[in-house]
């Protein structure tokens, strides 16, 4: 027991050791630098690509006027304007739809339930977050087309409604998870507090809950409408992909994002009519970088609370 | 019914019925969601059912993709999806380690956090554009499945870095203190003790991650996904990649709007095998993270 | 006692987190093969002094230190080996941080990280250690279970082990008995009296009985600045200097 340690000769680690430590480490460093010039590189491919187009367009009427004519042979014109007003029509309505949903089913799952069902509630959010769009656009185009020319009064199935329909339910997951951590970042102090005071449940998250998680709440909600606004297969299949202002819940529309899918393929690369969707692109881009920035500065309200 | 010594009075009386409607009406909210959903699904299996065999895997499509099965649709899915995870899992996965082991608070990180966030954000149709402007013009790989699998990369790779940190903020930070104390440095605390304690939360991220890379649609549709590529069985590797290629997610969309005269079950069984596959692979995962949470080691 | 080459010594050391400075520019030196024990109440700076001394505190983030420490003469802030001289000191935590790895790779973690993969050389290592720190006898029919499902105590004493892994020639240990029962502390605390023959210790205690028992010098650390160091004899007597050490060593305060 009285043994000193062996030798005091402490051992060096080689020198291939050492440069192989410092070679992944410069491996790290690179790689989080990479993000960054990911988003920067996605900014500037789709930027030069569209470029020579922007000094040429008639900037006001090709955002506010809705005749989208890139292919005519005699008045070609590039006017975004009813798309964009698709895209904010059917993002719109889809969070009238999905907004209380999600927030309902967010306060339902952390609040209001526990155990095996909280569990099981967060396993199948989750599956139903892992559908892909295209599934969705299939469901919208073979199963909800037809149920809306059967009960509602609609000529064609292939719609805004139906287009909001799925794009509320895809957002509903990615409002719920977010909208979960919100509530459950708010301090369990808070709730107990409440509960001495005799509040109900529902007391404690319409009046506690919902004003103390509210910049978290919100920035799930932006998030969904990020998810929304850039989701295109399911859009494309369902809204019936016709260049028009809705005036109708059973107006067929179309979106940035769907109209950049169905045509880009038929485009010659370097015209001027795949320069415009590469303006568009940009237009998208521009958009949800906006949207998400606001929704990760509700975040960090919330952090610094 | 209550217990004696509690008497409700109107007050009370009230409130607990306004507690039940509320839990009633959150709780038909949700139901709202889940059981059309599920009536759907189900309806698409049904569909579905009776053209999915083997041989409905296995075999090319034939007859203007009009018969036949979705076999080097498959194949170009697991192409793309692996390709695609070879690049975003390590870049992933040692961005996270930047972000959460070396970076320190300032506005570099702050930067880096940013862009990671905004990335997630970007609609896969500006991946697309991204994809074809970078890879297959700028870089010359040309349609590929090369160009195809790398905009897939990107397009997850937040993903990978948001699962990944967050396996690896779980470490408590205790280990980490006790590493530095007995001289070891950073990258060997990395990979001695925070690396395999959070290896099973950075693997079950990653796996969800191709659950989603193989439903994506937009992103290939430009890059190197084709309507119709047969490939033969008598080599290993059919595709080279170099070669556009098949997927399923695409197979779907084409037989679905382009392909006129198809059986009708056809695009319901593309479907029912996409979707299966996605949240079969998504259900390992969530079972694998279930199985090692309770295997903790701490 | 201090001798012209002192095993430590700081000059005019100073640490902030952020805006809050938590040592206030602490000047002493320890010799060679002494036990300094430090004492002081909570938040008065002590475990910061440790993480001075190993450099550990450059991990946390807006840690700003100034001021010299040189161990056996050389700059700390000059080397260029950092964990070299992490090497050369050992540390023990108030919590017991088993890392969850077996009890067998707990300890030959550091010579491990340090270069050393000879098996025999790492089982006699071990084995030493685990002695040294009163935990062979326990465990060593399962050095292959984990670390982190030993019991408080034993965690403690692994702890222990690991710090003496690396052999290190100066010891600190910050509140290291808060986890173990007392017949086990006196076991440690006669391992500390044989290790004093070739290391220096640090001793960071709330028990003052044990800095009696225990350590050559004591100094009395408070809210970042030494209030009195002198001989233990001298500040656990009737007459230190500093009205405050008597108050506190006799429990007026703290």
């Amino acid at each position: 027991m009285s043994v000193p340690p062996a030798s005091p000769a402490r051992q060096t680690r080689s020198a291939l050791a050492l440069w192989g430590e410092r070679a992944v480490e410069l491996l790290i460093r690179l790689s989080g630098v990479s993000a960054v010039l990911f988003v920067f590189g996605i900014f500037l491919f789709v930027f030069i690509e569209g470029a020579p187009l922007i000094t040429d367009l008639d900037w006001s009427k090709a955002i506010f006027s809705p005749d989208w004519y890139p292919t005519s042979r005699e008045n070609v014109r590039y006017g975004v304007g009813a798309m964009i007003i698709g895209t904010l029509s059917v993002t719109g309505l889809a969070m009238v739809i999905a907004v209380p949903f999600g927030l309902g089913a967010a306060f339902f799952v952390s609040e209001f339930c526990s155990g095996t069902l909280r569990e099981t509630l967060k396993v199948v959010i989750e599956l139903l977050a892992a559908i892909p769009s295209i599934v969705w656009g299939f469901i919208g185009l073979s199963v909800v087309n037809h149920l809306i020319q059967r009960f509602l009064p609609a000529p064609v199935g292939l719609n805004l409604l139906n287009a909001a329909l799925l794009l509320a339910l895809m957002s509903v997951p990615i409002i719920v998870s977010i909208g979960e951590d919100a509530l459950k970042a708010v301090p369990d102090s808070y709730r107990e507090a409440a509960l001495a005071l005799g509040a109900t449940r529902w007391q404690i998250a319409w009046r506690v809950l919902l004003p103390a998680a509210r910049n978290g709440l919100l920035a799930a909600v932006l998030l969904g409408v990020g998810r929304a606004i850039g989701e295109t297969m399911a859009v494309l299949m369902a809204t019936g992909h016709a260049v028009n202002i809705p005036t109708s819940l059973f107006d067929p529309i179309r979106t940035l994002t769907a109209t950049i899918a169905a045509e880009l393929g038929e485009t010659a690369v370097g015209s001027p009519h795949y320069r415009m969707l590469f303006l568009i692109g940009l237009m998208l881009f521009t958009i949800t970088f906006a949207v998400n920035l606001l929704a990760d500065l509700a975040v960090r309200g919330v952090r610094r609370q | 019914m209550n217990p004696p010594t509690f008497t409700a009075t109107p007050l009370v009386r009230r409130k607990l019925r306004q507690e039940r409607l509320a839990r009633a009406v959150l709780a038909g909210m949700v139901l709202a969601m889940v059981l059309p959903l599920a009536a759907i699904i189900a309806y698409l299996v049904v569909q579905g059912a009776p053209l999915i065999s083997w041989s409905f895997l296995t075999q090319n499509p034939s007859n203007g993709m009009r018969a036949g099965g979705i076999w080097s649709a498959l194949v170009g899915t697991i192409y793309l999806v692996v390709i695609a995870l070879l690049v975003s899992a390590p870049v992933g996965v040692l961005c996270a380690v930047y972000l959460n082991e070396y970076a320190r608070e300032n506005w570099f990180t702050r930067l880096i956090h940013l862009a990671v966030v905004n990335l997630a954000g970007v609609p896969s149709i500006v991946h697309a554009l991204f994809g074809l402007g970078a890879f297959v013009l700028f870089a010359g790989i040309g349609r590929s499945i090369l160009a195809a699998a790398l905009t897939l990369a990107i397009m997850t790779l937040p993903v990978v870095i948001a699962s990944t940190k967050e396996a690896l903020a779980a470490v408590p930070m205790s280990f980490r203190e006790a590493c530095w104390n007995v001289g070891a440095s950073r990258w060997q605390t990395i990979w001695k003790v925070v690396l395999p304690n959070s290896i099973s939360g950075i693997l079950t991220g990653v796996i969800l991650q191709v659950s989603r890379t193989a439903g994506e649609t937009a992103p290939i549709m430009f890059t190197g996904a084709v309507f119709l590529k047969k490939i033969h069985d008598d080599t290993l590797f059919p595709y080279a990649l170099t070669d556009q290629c098949m997927a399923l997610s695409m197979h779907l969309y084409t037989v679905t709007t382009q392909v006129t005269n198809a059986p009708e079950a056809l695009p319901y069984a593309i479907a029912v095998v996409l979707l299966g596959a996605v949240l079969l692979v998504n259900a390992a995962a969530i079972l694998l993270r279930g199985l090692l949470r309770s295997r903790k080691k701490w | 006692m201090v001798t012209p080459t002192p095993k430590i010594s700081v000059e005019n050391l100073r640490l902030s987190y952020g805006h809050k400075e938590v040592l206030h520019g602490v000047s002493f030196a320890i010799a060679p093969n002494e036990i300094l024990a430090v004492i002081g109440p909570a938040q008065s700076g002590k475990t910061s002094l440790l993480r001075c001394i190993n450099r550990t505190v450059e991990f946390t983030p807006g840690a700003v230190m100034s001021g010299t420490v040189r161990v056996d003469g050389e700059d700390l802030m000059r080397m260029a080996d950092v964990y070299g001289l992490r090497r050369r000191i050992g540390m023990v935590a108030p919590l017991p941080v088993g890392l969850p790895l077996t009890i067998y790779d707990n300890v030959a973690f550091a010579p491990r990280c340090a270069g050393l993969t000879a098996k025999a050389e790492l089982d006699a290592r071990v084995e030493t250690c685990l002695r040294q720190a009163a935990l062979w006898d326990e465990v060593k029919d399962r050095l292959d279970s984990l670390g982190t499902k030993l019991s408080g105590g034993q965690q403690q004493r692994l702890t222990i082990a690991r710090a003496l892994s690396h052999d290190p020639e100066i010891l600190c240990l910050d509140e290291f008995s808060i986890a173990i029962d007392p017949v086990t502390t006196m076991r440690i605390e006669d391992v500390l009296q044989e290790l004093r023959a070739h290391v220096t210790i640090v001793l960071v205690t709330n028990l003052t009985q044990q800095a009696r028992r225990l350590a050559d010098r004591t100094m009395f650390l408070w809210n970042g600045d030494i209030v009195e160091m002198a001989d233990t004899d001298v500040i656990f007597g009737d007459t230190p200097r500093d009205r405050r050490t008597f108050d506190y060593v006799n429990g007026v305060f703290g």
